[in-house]
Order: structure tokens, then sequence, then C-alpha cells
């Protein structure tokens, strides 16, 4: 392939990177995430337990990872005994499951839900694709690390793990929040500048608001 | 079936008449006669099904291989057309008036490829790959672990296995030096 060739190809593909239109742009907040100072000690205490006794998530499969979802959902394995329930908008869910391999075409999505859940949040990566790319390292449109985009508070490794890996990765998750470990939303908004660097190098045709929640 | 294969004998440049099964031939055709071809196929000898169209980048020869795959419900039969084209500044028939839905297909392989359909409906629309700015990934000459490893953050201690290596040490040490694996066509 010649030098003239790329350049055309170049040259049609050209990027839109401009952000939104100015009418969108009235749409959206444009206030930085701010960090969230604890409450009273020992209210803060009780709020943990009351958050991780009624966990709801995101229903949005993000990979070949949401298949492990459905059994997870319904009669076989059934994670509603546990106060955990789907929710289908990110505005009424507080865990993230990022199932598995995500493509730049994919985090766009991921971080625009993300940033529009409500505090506090708590992200769950499943599979070795979230850790360290998995069988897609080499790949040249899936992420390798997920912990560079958005933060995450517990991995289930295994590809696939099998949904008991996926209840196990909830049990864990409780006694994290009932313990206060998990603040990745301040983390995400004190590191904010860090987080979408790394987004904007991946994301090239960022036509979305650069705070959209 | 016999009758199509002599008629596309006698009546257009058709070479390397294959038949691979009871229910799947392969033919070749120059670029020029691919509308004449399918037209045929499709309009005289009941083959009414586009399944689908895909690229072959075959770097050795410069050139990519494009398959364009038929099916007919009334011969319960696949019918393959195969194109040779040149790799540089790549370019081929848009066949999107034959069958319409040919234009994703175009699209994709627009993208992937680098291969262009000058009049094909949305070819130049991102299909996949948003924002994409490196030559198209499907390209042999496109090296995806650099490109990865370059883009993507690496998390470090990621080990991998040689299978055969790990295989003559571990698992079936007979099994590794059996001809089957010695020959290399495993």
């Amino acid at each position: 392939m010649n030098k003239k060739d790329i350049k055309n190809i170049e040259k049609e593909m050209k990027l839109a990177n401009e952000g939104l239109t100015e009418k969108e742009r009235t749409l959206f907040s444009d206030a930085r995430p701010s960090k969230v100072d604890l409450q009273n000690k020992y209210f803060e205490k009780f709020f943990n337990w009351a958050r991780s006794q009624s966990l709801w998530f995101l229903g949005y499969g993000t990979g070949c990872g949401a298949i492990e979802l459905r059994p997870l959902m319904t009669s076989r394995f059934d994670i509603f005994r546990y106060g955990i329930a789907p929710r289908p908008s990110p505005r009424q869910s507080s865990v993230f499951i990022i199932g598995g391999y995500a493509s730049i075409k994919t985090i766009k999505r991921i971080v625009r839900s993300y940033e529009q859940m409500q505090g506090p949040k708590f992200v769950i990566a499943l599979g070795s694709c979230t850790i360290n790319g998995g069988m897609y390292y080499d790949s040249y449109y899936t992420i390798n690390r997920l912990d560079h985009y958005i933060p995450v508070d517990i991995y289930v490794a295994g590809c696939m793990p099998r949904p008991e890996a996926l209840i196990a990765g909830f049990q864990k998750l409780k006694k994290m929040i009932i313990a206060g470990k998990c603040d990745g939303m301040n983390k995400y908004a004190e590191n904010f500048d860090w987080y979408k660097k790394n987004q904007k190098k991946i994301i090239k045709d960022w036509n979305m608001p650069d705070y959209n929640w | 079936m016999k009758d199509i294969l002599t008629n596309l004998e006698q009546n257009f440049a058709v070479s390397n008449i294959e038949k691979k099964r009871d229910d799947l031939y392969f033919i070749n055709v120059e670029k020029k006669q691919i509308i004449s071809v399918l037209t045929y196929l499709k309009d005289y000898a009941e083959f009414t099904h586009l399944a689908f169209l895909q690229a072959v980048d075959r770097i050795e020869e410069n050139q990519f291989q494009l398959t364009y795959m038929l099916y007919s419900f009334q011969h319960k039969t696949n019918f393959a057309v195969r194109v040779l084209i040149k790799r540089d500044n790549a370019e081929m028939i848009s066949i999107h008036k034959l069958w319409k839905h040919a234009w994703q297909y175009q699209r994709e392989l627009k993208e992937m490829f680098g291969i262009n359909f000058p009049d094909s409906p949305r070819v130049d629309e991102s299909f996949v790959l948003e924002g994409w700015e490196e030559m198209p990934p499907m390209r042999r000459d496109f090296d995806t672990l650099e490109y990865s490893t370059k883009t993507f953050y690496q998390r470090p201690g990621r080990s991998t296995n040689d299978p055969k290596k790990y295989m003559e040490k571990k698992l079936y040490k007979d099994f590794a030096k059996s001809p089957v694996i010695a020959r290399k066509d495993g």
C-alpha cells in the first residue's frame, strides 16, 4: 500500500471531532463531577449497609459476558434472593456490570452510561478481557485495561465466569460496601482529567458532551 | 446445473470451475464481466439470494479476492463467484442495483479493506470503527499487536504459553511426537 493510497483513505475518512452542536450544548450540564464528602460516621455505616442490601444493576450487555446475566436474573440462579435486580436505565441503577471485552465503540457508551448513573455507583468487571485484554490483547479495537477508563471496584476473573462466580463477586462487593471501601465515584471525580485524557486518547470522534449527567 | 455451467463457459470469460460439493460450486470471473455474470445467474439461473460478499487479502500476489456467494432456493445450491482485483487503489463495481442489501457489505469492505465501491450508497460512512485514523485494519500489512501496544494500556505480568511447547512439557509427551504434529497440518 503506497503513501498516496493511505492519504486518500485518510482524506475520505475525515473525523468529526468537534463535539456537540451549539443547540445541543445547552441540553447538558457543564459542571464537573465533585467529590462527595462522608456524612456522620455512624449514619454512613447505616447508609452503607442499606446500599449493600439493594444493588440494582444496569441491564446493559457490553460483550459476550452479558449472556451470563440471563440465567442470573431468571429462576435458575435467581439473583433477586440477594436483593439484586436488573434495571433498564442508568439513572435507576447503582451497579454497572461490564460483561467482557469492550470495543472502543462500546467504551463510548459505557462512559456515557457510567456518568449518567447516580452515586454511589459501583462497577463489576466481568471476565479476563477487562483485566488485561484476555484473548483480545492484540486486537486493534478492544481495550486492554478497563480501569484506565472508568474506576473498577471488583473483578471477576474467568473466560467466561459462571453465574456462581458472579454471585460470589456480588457477595464480595457487598462486604466491601459495608466496609466503606467502594468509593469509585470519588476516585473518578478526583482523577477526572486523567480519565478524560485516557478516554479521549482512544475515542477519536468525541461527539458527546465532556460532562454528561 | 450442467446447463448453467456450460452456458457460463460459452458466453462469459469464466475460469477455474470447481465443484466442491454436490451443492457448492466455485467459478472465477473477470472484473469487467461481474455484472453480466451475476445478472445472468440472478435472472436466468434462479440464483436469487446473495448470501454474502467478502474479501480475502492475497498480499503475496498483490491482489484482493472478492467472493460473491449466491444461493438458489430452486436448485438448493450455493454458487460462489470469485473475482481477483488489484490491491493498489482497489476499486470494484458496485452491485447494489442487483441486490439492494449489497450496499452494507460494500460499506464494510470499504472500511475493513479499503476497497472502494463508487456510487454505492452510504459507502463512506463508518460501519463498526468509529473515528478510525489508521489504514484499514483487515489488510494484512496492518500490525494489530503493534497498534494495540501503542494505543491501549498493557497490564504488566501477562504471560503466554506456546501451545506446542506446553504440550510437550506437560501433557501429551507421546502425542507431541506423533506424525500429526510433525506434519504441521494439525
